[in-house]
């Protein structure tokens, strides 16, 4: 959100350090984000819509550490010894795979939540490593399907530019029942961003609040989805890999029941996953971590002797190599990123700083996606400010980010002794917290204790 | 600011077949009879027996054929269709023609739950009754239901028309854009933002053509015009019992 009642240029009334010596209190409640959720909501009378995921703190990759080799394990040589990091995604029933070079793929973002610029950077860095990109909700456009070696197409339920030419040109499928940051809510997309070209491509009136619907059209639950993945399989004859996407809310009965649905590959995604714009109490309080999610959705693919065979993809909150390695470690065969990959395009640079100050807003905060008035030129449709971003330079950026990761996550697994990023397991990894212990389901540092654990 | 969306009259499919290949249904595959549609070429015609309410029957065609289903058909009939003609001669499941994009589809019978469901152009005809949902977010696709419509039917419908000549069931047009709607019959209720509209010469026009495009005899002076209201198109604190 922005700061709405605030005067540009007013003083304060004591410079924060004096308050500070004053002795004065915070309340632990009702702190100052909270104050200002509140001024805002009696202000408006609107709930809060923005962009980003869960921004509260939760247990997550960064409570999980490395045991590296030392006498009884054998790590390999760094710069000699070859840890391989390609993945195969959809071979289930898939004829054409996606053969991956890197398991660090790019999650699903729309072009008209995107600018067409963001959209074909994406698509360049990713097809310079190697890696997939992924559509959103609102069609294929020209630009991406040019720019993307491998591109998935999402099956969403508003079927906003859904048509079967593009679904033919696609090399993968993702039907999408949810996103990690509002498991069960529907899209939405703001006037500001419903441009004339973003409208023709979704049928909808220019300028127009865009409502879009939480549940499939035409079918309900896992018994009639088995029939609409066959129906999609029948379409593409049974050559383009079926993905089947959930936020994290379930994900152990979800991922069973999307196998058993007949998906090449589960996606995870949790509650630290971005979006484009939603309520902020949906995105804060609707879902789990992702560290919660992926242990339960390994477990369901390991009762059905399909893990590794329907490959499952990660994704909220991958920032590092050391995320990817942790994903990886805990069973995923992939991870995606959106957030991430937008920040590595310009998002939230602190060379804006002027222009979000005078939004309310600063480097590092900025999540006002819905607005459309991005001054990094990425979540916009305004042609000025999407001309700031330059999508060969963009997407050269995301290629050196994403090689960035996989160079981390192959350090990591070196150390531990593995030759591929996939032969990462969880016995590598110790937990900080009790917490992520037992989501994790990975001992305590230092004890053989897992909460939980039988 | 808002711009509308034009309705335009579109041209289905008109095939002329002249030597049909048959495919039966107890003998072949479903995959197999598919993978032959996507390879048909223009003017093909195909007739499919014993289809034993198989799903997915017909579904991806791209290109001005025409088949003939001699039977029930389940979930997905001439899915995705594009240019051709798809005729079933019985009834048919769940999500007739989804997403469909050109051509036609006629169903003798009855039709289940959200025919049309999606669909962008062309035009689906349903001699006998519709089930819930019929017409759920479609996009420019027109729609003639010989008989009644089940309730939420043209829920977030975005363009196109739907004509019903029997009635339409509870909370018709909810969340609706830019779709028309007729119905000859009563409707139970209407949903969120549906209301009638005034029926202009434009719009007997219209009806006509679709009355005729889909072989029906029904005068269209005995329809009721249905659209939104278009009180939904912005976010509003006082709307909010209405999403």
């Amino acid at each position: 959100m922005t700061i709405t009642s605030l005067t540009p240029g007013a003083p304060a009334a004591f410079p924060a350090r004096q308050v500070e010596e004053l002795g004065l209190r915070e309340s632990a409640t009702f702190d100052r984000a909270t104050i200002a959720d509140i001024q805002r909501a009696a202000a408006t009378g609107v709930y809060d819509i923005r962009g980003w995921g869960a921004k509260r703190k939760v247990p997550h990759f960064d409570d999980l550490l490395f045991l590296g080799a030392s006498m009884s394990r054998y790590p390999l040589e760094g710069y000699r010894e070859k840890c391989d990091t390609d993945v195969v995604l959809g071979d289930r029933y898939a004829s054409k795979p996606l053969h991956l070079e890197t398991p660090v793929t790019i999650a699903g973002m729309s072009f008209g939540a995107l600018s067409a610029n963001a959209k074909e950077a994406l698509g360049r860095g990713a097809s310079e490593v190697g890696t997939s990109t992924t559509t959103g909700d609102g069609g294929m456009t020209p630009e991406e399907r040019g720019q993307s070696k491998h591109l998935v197409y999402q099956y969403l339920p508003s079927r906003y530019g859904m048509n079967p030419d593009d679904l033919r040109k696609a090399d993968a499928i993702e039907v999408v029942l949810g996103q990690g940051a509002k498991p069960g809510g529907g899209g939405m997309l703001l006037g500001q961003k419903i441009t004339e070209r973003v409208a023709g491509m979704r049928t909808l009136p220019v300028g127009i609040d865009q409502r879009s619907a939480s549940r499939h059209p035409d079918w309900t639950g896992p018994d009639d989805l088995e029939i609409k993945i066959g129906e999609l399989r029948e379409i593409t004859d049974w050559k383009t890999p079926i993905y089947v996407k959930i936020g994290a809310s379930r994900p152990y009965y979800d991922t069973a029941l999307a196998v058993k649905a007949g998906a090449d590959v589960v996606v995870v995604d949790g509650m630290q996953g971005g979006t484009a714009a939603t309520q902020q109490v949906f995105i804060e309080n609707v879902g789990i971590p992702t560290l919660a999610a992926i242990p339960q959705a390994v477990q369901a693919l390991q009762e059905l002797g399909l893990h590794r065979k329907v490959q499952l993809i990660v994704s909220g909150g991958i920032r590092t190599g050391a995320d990817v390695a942790k994903a990886m470690a805990l069973g995923a065969d992939a991870v995606a990123i959106g957030t991430a990959a937008l920040i590595a395009l310009g998002d939230n640079d602190p060379r804006y700083a002027a222009e979000y100050a005078a939004m309310g807003s600063a480097a590092g905060y900025y999540d006002d996606f819905q607005d459309g008035r991005d001054p990094a030129g990425i979540t916009t449709q305004d042609p000025e400010l999407s001309s700031r971003l330059d999508p060969i330079a963009g997407g050269r950026r995301l290629a050196n980010y994403l090689r960035v990761l996989t160079m981390e996550a192959q350090t990591i697994a070196r150390a531990c002794g593995k030759s591929h990023l996939r032969n990462l397991e969880p016995e590598d990894l110790v937990a900080l917290t009790i917490e992520a212990s037992a989501m994790a389901r990975v001992p305590l540092a230092g004890t053989s204790w897992i909460p939980g654990a039988k | 600011m808002v711009t509308l969306i034009e309705t335009q009259t579109q041209d289905y499919a008109t095939v002329t077949d002249e030597v049909s290949t048959l495919v039966d249904l107890a003998d072949s595959p479903v995959r197999d009879l598919n993978q032959a549609l996507h390879g048909a070429a223009d003017g093909q015609s195909w007739t499919v027996e014993n289809p034993g309410g198989k799903h997915s029957l017909a579904v991806g065609i791209n290109a001005a054929a025409s088949v003939t289903i001699n039977g029930h058909a389940g979930y997905y009939a001439a899915g995705m269709h594009q240019k051709g003609e798809v005729t079933v001669n019985g009834n048919a499941g769940v999500g007739l023609a989804e997403n469909i994009m050109s051509g036609k589809v006629h169903v003798k019978g009855d039709a289940s739950q959200s025919a049309a469901a999606t669909g962008h152009g062309g035009l689906v005809v349903i001699d006998g009754n519709a089930g819930a949902r019929c017409g759920i977010s479609m996009k420019g696709v027109d729609i003639v239901v010989g008989g009644n419509i089940g309730h939420m039917s043209a829920f977030m419908a975005q363009a196109g028309r739907l004509v019903v000549c029997g009635d339409a069931g509870d909370a018709l047009g909810d969340s609706i854009y830019e779709a028309r709607i007729y119905v000859k019959g009563t409707v139970a209720s209407l949903g969120a933002d549906c209301i009638e509209k005034p029926t202009k010469a434009e719009h007997l026009a219209e009806l006509a053509g679709l009355l005729a495009a889909a072989g029906r005899a029904d005068n269209p002076t005995e329809f009721k015009r249905y659209g939104s209201a278009r009180n939904l198109y912005h976010f509003s604190v006082h709307n909010s019992t209405s999403y």
